[in-house]
């Protein structure tokens, strides 16, 4: 990726996990891109985490297997780590540290970007306020996502992710304008890389997604990498060619666990979980590469989907993602067992920015005031769901019992659907509807009373049986 | 900072370890002197001094910056320009200002904030009067309505042996001489020092935020200290987002320190469309924001705290109300846990340093009600948001913050998955100042309001204990009467704690309107309490609809009391129909 290369030092002091250390090195900056090359001549690369008088401390991003200290030899770029941009990358496939996989030329670009990319000025900003349309009832209902977003997918091992982040990426559209779509998979296995490349075959090819793979047997560091290559290229094709991009990684949970492998190899203080302290610093200056901006037409929208191990919320990878992203999508296994796709538990998931993207003008009149009675309804649902465990639902009151058949229609009319299924939004509210009107009229107050009677007249036209 | 060219010091870099750059060669550097370092001039800020070799944290993305690399030492604190110019802006953690139009914040930008602007200055001193620190020489008028006093500065006194006349001047143009000392209408303070004032005063009046639970149940006075611990999803930035917008401050202080940079831009606006309701000028006029987003350098997230809390000081020596606002403090202590992990200071708990709570305090105890220097009256009154790891309060930041804030507005997870904003707890949450509080709101002629929080907390506190039999036996078992608690309290939660933070007529709720929605649940509850004393069966008042008493809190505007009462007398007179 580098051109030039200056001066190559030979021989290195120590090796440690994913770190070498050279010494006897001149005016080598903090964080800047390195050429490591074995005595093989296979090429490595690596970034400076420490620079101390003469020596320097490397990460390898392919790991130091192999690299013996008499035969290693390194060259500094002199600058951060910069990588190309461009739309060439749209179309192609490529291992985490974008280097093609499908048989390509390697990826040019117009331009070298530093991978770490530039805050952006907060005051710079224009506040998201429009819709991508996933095409899942449950998102677009209840957590829709606003261009601009980040909206983490928060699940557990086993259940199906990777799938629904693959059937977003597959037919999420905006209303206009061009959407792209930069797909980060990292730690991924051999046989759910290639169900991914399958899913979104159709979209590669028609040029629209760029598809990273890191996969559970590829170097572990190289997974600080792949989720930052990612935004580097989405950040070109939102904010200077004026797309709307999305971008999802798969899984954070990986790239934290390389992030603490590094951190361990370099002896420092561990935080919670042996995690290191600045892992919230860390997942920032990722997750806040995204927003809009006044002076560009594009947007940034990410998803990043993370597995919580045991299921623990309060682990430090969902617990800091949860304070930078907008929200979450939450997936229990509770769903999965119901065998609802997408697994989706509505009562813990929840998007910050979705009162700013819905409405008249962005989806629907009625659709914030029927997520919001969804809400509300799931909410005691659950509390007589519990009351059932205990008296039986022989013990409910009838009202109550509505609350059952509500939360069993949602879960079946309009949670559940199939794995290639694009519903519209107008579908997704209709079905919320059907499961809303199994409720007592009285309970429905955060909706129009007018829809309410339109729709429950309508219901009782379609179902005559239900109604008699 | 600007490139130095006349650096007292000039050394070299040692080590770079992320933000954390070693230095040799700066004699007599002195501890949290602002040093200059590399090509482009980062800034950054001493620590630690070790024999020869100070270690500076820098506040900017210090990528390429290698060892031998030059480094300048100006021989300052790190210092920021205070002046007119301030409200309505945005700035970093170091007071650098954030213009719209600068997309991408690369290292080494300049920031002299305000400096081209000019002003126009009306004097008010007598020239040969003999001037103390903090006394009025003038006034400047920002945007429509704020009255910027200009004041002597602290360290500056004397005889006044010039003054302007009235007219333009720029922020750091002599406006006046003191003493042999020229005085502009601008000038620099150390962030990290507590400007002096004559006393802390003593006084007691209200904050009003316009925020029924506070308001009612945990109220705040002027010059006091508040944290809002919660985990995420549960509303903190909202809540701290409705005070900016609505307490009756006079300058607010929103340090966004830490946070997201949607929620940011998402503020910016809300307080660029808002109309103050007491000024009626763009709620931005009277808002200083300092804005350091999580991506953006650690260490300015360190320093924006102090930056935010010298520029509310700032204004209280005007004689103003300030209100300063953290979002998050947990975020600016992640930063220090950073830096000491990144120097191998020994961690105390949870790796954060042993130095965290002297931190804290320090912080915390800059907020007051004082006597100026000049003899005016001001106050700065700190709230700072919490953002406990795993939703775990009893982790050090939280645990150390409760002991030096005189409020915890704790907000809670469950109430938030019900959607139930703002999610102020009843069980965690606290108010030193609530009694206080209530001799004021009697003075002021409220006779009842201590005796409605009573009500309403005890209230709340029964239903948590029958639900927790509700969960049991279900709510059929309960006596009639204690049905109607759980009934009532749910009225309370609905009609008089939630507040709509989105709706134009909830967002922001005038105190008459308040006592009356509380007094309206107390009438309600009293009623249908009689009613089951009487015979009647819960299970029929149960069925009766009181969704008009719920949404009466956003039926008319916020100060629409006779809306609520209009309520109350509807439905009291229904309850009155039933035998």
């Amino acid at each position: 990726m580098i051109d030039a290369i200056p001066i190559e030092y030979a021989g290195g002091r120590s090796a440690n996990g994913p770190l070498l250390v050279f010494d006897h090195v001149t005016g080598v900056g903090w964080d800047e891109d390195a050429t490591i090359t074995l005595a093989s001549g296979e090429r490595r690369h690596g970034v400076v985490l420490d620079v101390n008088d003469d020596l320097a401390v490397v990460q390898v991003f392919e790991g130091t297997s192999g690299i013996s200290l008499s035969g290693v030899r390194v060259a500094f770029s002199g600058t951060p780590m910069r990588v190309p941009v461009g739309p060439q990358w749209l179309g192609r496939v490529c291992n985490g540290r974008g280097e093609p996989i499908d048989g390509g030329p390697p990826v040019r670009g117009e331009r070298l970007a530093a991978v770490n990319g530039v805050p952006i000025n907060p005051a710079a900003r224009e506040l998201p306020r429009d819709p991508i349309i996933t095409g899942i009832s449950a998102i677009d209902g209840l957590t829709t996502l606003v261009r601009g977003q980040k909206l983490p997918i928060f699940s557990v091992g086993g259940l199906p992710h990777l799938e629904l982040a693959a059937q977003i990426a597959a037919q999420a559209r905006v209303g206009d304008g061009t959407f792209q779509i930069v797909f980060a998979a990292m730690g991924v296995t051999h046989a759910d890389a290639d169900a991914t490349r399958d899913a979104l075959e159709e979209r590669s090819q028609a040029g629209d997604l760029a598809l990273l793979i890191n996969t559970a047997s590829d170097p572990v560091v190289e997974r600080v990498l792949t989720p930052r290559l990612a935004l580097t290229v989405a950040e070109h094709l939102a904010f200077e060619r004026g797309g709307h991009v999305l971008v999802l990684m798969c899984d954070m949970t990986s790239y934290a666990e390389a992030v603490r492998e590094v951190s361990a190899a370099r002896g420092e203080v561990p935080g919670r979980q042996g995690y290191p302290g600045y892992l919230f610093s860390d997942l920032a200056s990722l997750y806040e590469r995204c927003g809009r901006l006044r002076v560009s037409s594009g947007s940034l929208t990410q998803i990043p989907v993370l597995t919580m191990p045991a299921g623990d919320i309060t682990h430090p990878v969902p617990d800091l993602t949860g304070y930078i992203t907008e929200g979450q999508v939450v997936l229990s296994q509770e769903m999965q067992s119901c065998n609802i796709y997408p697994p989706f538990d509505a009562l813990s998931s929840l998007s910050r920015l979705m009162r700013h993207g819905v409405g008249p003008e962005q989806t629907r009149q009625d659709h914030m005031a029927v997520a919001g009675q969804v809400y509300a309804a799931l909410s005691h649902a659950r509390q007589v769901r519990e009351l059932t465990d205990l008296v039986g639902e022989t013990g409910l009151a009838e009202n109550d019992r509505a609350y059952l058949r509500f939360a069993d229609a949602l879960d079946a009319g309009f949670i559940n659907q199939g794995r290639t299924d694009h519903r519209g939004i107008d579908d997704s509210l209709e079905r919320a509807w059907a499961a809303l009107t199994l409720l007592p009229s009285g309970d429905l107050s955060r909706l129009d009373p007018e829809d309410v009677a339109q729709h429950v007249a309508a219901n009782a036209r379609d179902k005559p049986e239900a109604a008699a | 900072m600007s490139s130095l060219s006349s650096g007292l010091w000039t050394g070299r870099v040692r080590r770079v370890n992320g933000p954390v750059v070693d230095v040799v060669g700066l004699e007599g550097v002195a501890m949290f002197d602002v040093v200059a370092i590399g090509a482009s001039g980062l800034a950054g800020e001493i620590v630690g001094i070790n024999e020869d070799v100070a270690t500076a944290q820098v506040y900017e993305y210090d990528g390429g910056v290698a060892p031998g690399d030059p480094v300048e030492s100006r021989g300052e604190a790190l210092s920021i320009t205070l002046g007119p110019g301030l409200l309505g802006g945005v700035f970093d953690g170091v007071l650098r200002p954030l213009e719209p139009d600068t997309v991408w914040l690369t290292p080494g930008r300049n920031g002299d904030s305000a400096a081209g602007m000019t002003w126009r200055f009306s004097p008010s001193a007598t020239i040969g009067a003999q001037l103390t620190s903090g006394a009025l020489l003038g006034r400047v008028t920002e945007g429509e309505h704020f009255e910027h006093r200009i004041l002597v500065p602290p360290d500056v006194a004397g005889i006044l042996e010039w003054l302007a006349p009235a007219g333009d001047a720029t922020s750091s143009q002599a406006i006046a001489r003191i003493g042999g000392v020229d005085v502009a209408l601008s000038h620099r303070w150390p962030v990290r020092r507590p400007r002096p004032a004559r006393s802390r005063d003593g006084e007691v009046r209200l904050l009003r935020t316009g925020q029924r639970v506070l308001d009612l149940l945990y109220p705040i006075i002027r010059g006091s200290s508040a944290s809002v611990p919660g985990g995420f999803g549960t509303g903190k930035t909202l809540l701290q987002q409705q005070i900016a917008k609505w307490c009756d401050a006079e300058v607010i202080i929103y340090v966004g320190c830490g946070e997201r940079g949607n929620e940011m831009i998402d503020v910016l606006e809300d307080l660029a469309r808002l109309r103050d309701p007491r000024t009626g000028g763009a709620l931005r006029e009277r808002t200083v924001c300092i804005a350091n987003t999580s991506n953006m350098p650690v260490m300015a997230r360190e320093a924006s705290i102090y930056t935010g809390v010298s520029v509310a000081e700032y204004f209280r020596d005007m004689g103003y109300d300030v209100v300063v606002i953290a979002d998050s403090t947990s975020r600016w202590a992640e930063a220090l846990r950073e830096f000491a992990s990144r120097t191998n200071q020994l961690p105390a708990e949870e790796g954060y340093p042993a130095t965290l709570g002297s931190a804290l305090a320090a912080f915390y105890e800059r907020a007051g009600s004082f006597t100026t220097l000049g003899g005016s009256h001001g106050s700065v009154t700190v709230i700072g948001a919490v953002s406990p790891p795993g939703g775990d309060l009893t982790e050090p930041v939280t645990a150390q913050t409760r002991r030096f804030v005189r409020c915890v507005w704790s907000l809670d997870r469950d109430l938030a998955y019900a959607r139930h904003y703002p999610a102020v707890s009843w069980n965690e949450s606290f108010s030193r100042d609530a009694e206080r509080v209530g001799v004021i709101r009697a003075q002021n002629g409220d006779t009842g309001w201590a005796e409605r929080r009573s009500f309403a907390l005890a209230l709340l506190a029964e239903s948590e204990r029958l639900e927790s039999l509700v969960e049991l036996v279900g709510a059929a078992a309960l006596p009639d009467r204690q049905r109607i608690t759980l009934r009532s309290a749910k009225l309370l939660r609905e009609a008089v704690l939630q507040q709509d933070a989105t709706s134009s007529e909830d967002a922001y709720c005038g105190e008459e309107k308040q006592a009356a929605l509380l007094e309206m649940v107390l009438a309600i509850h009293q009623r249908l309490l009689k009613l089951v004393d009487a015979g009647v069966a819960a299970d029929r008042l149960e069925q009766l609809g009181l969704a008009r008493v719920s949404s009466a809190r956003e039926s008319g505007g916020p100060e629409d009391v006779a809306a609520v009462t209009a309520v109350r007398d509807a439905v009291l007179a229904l309850l009155g129909s039933i035998t």
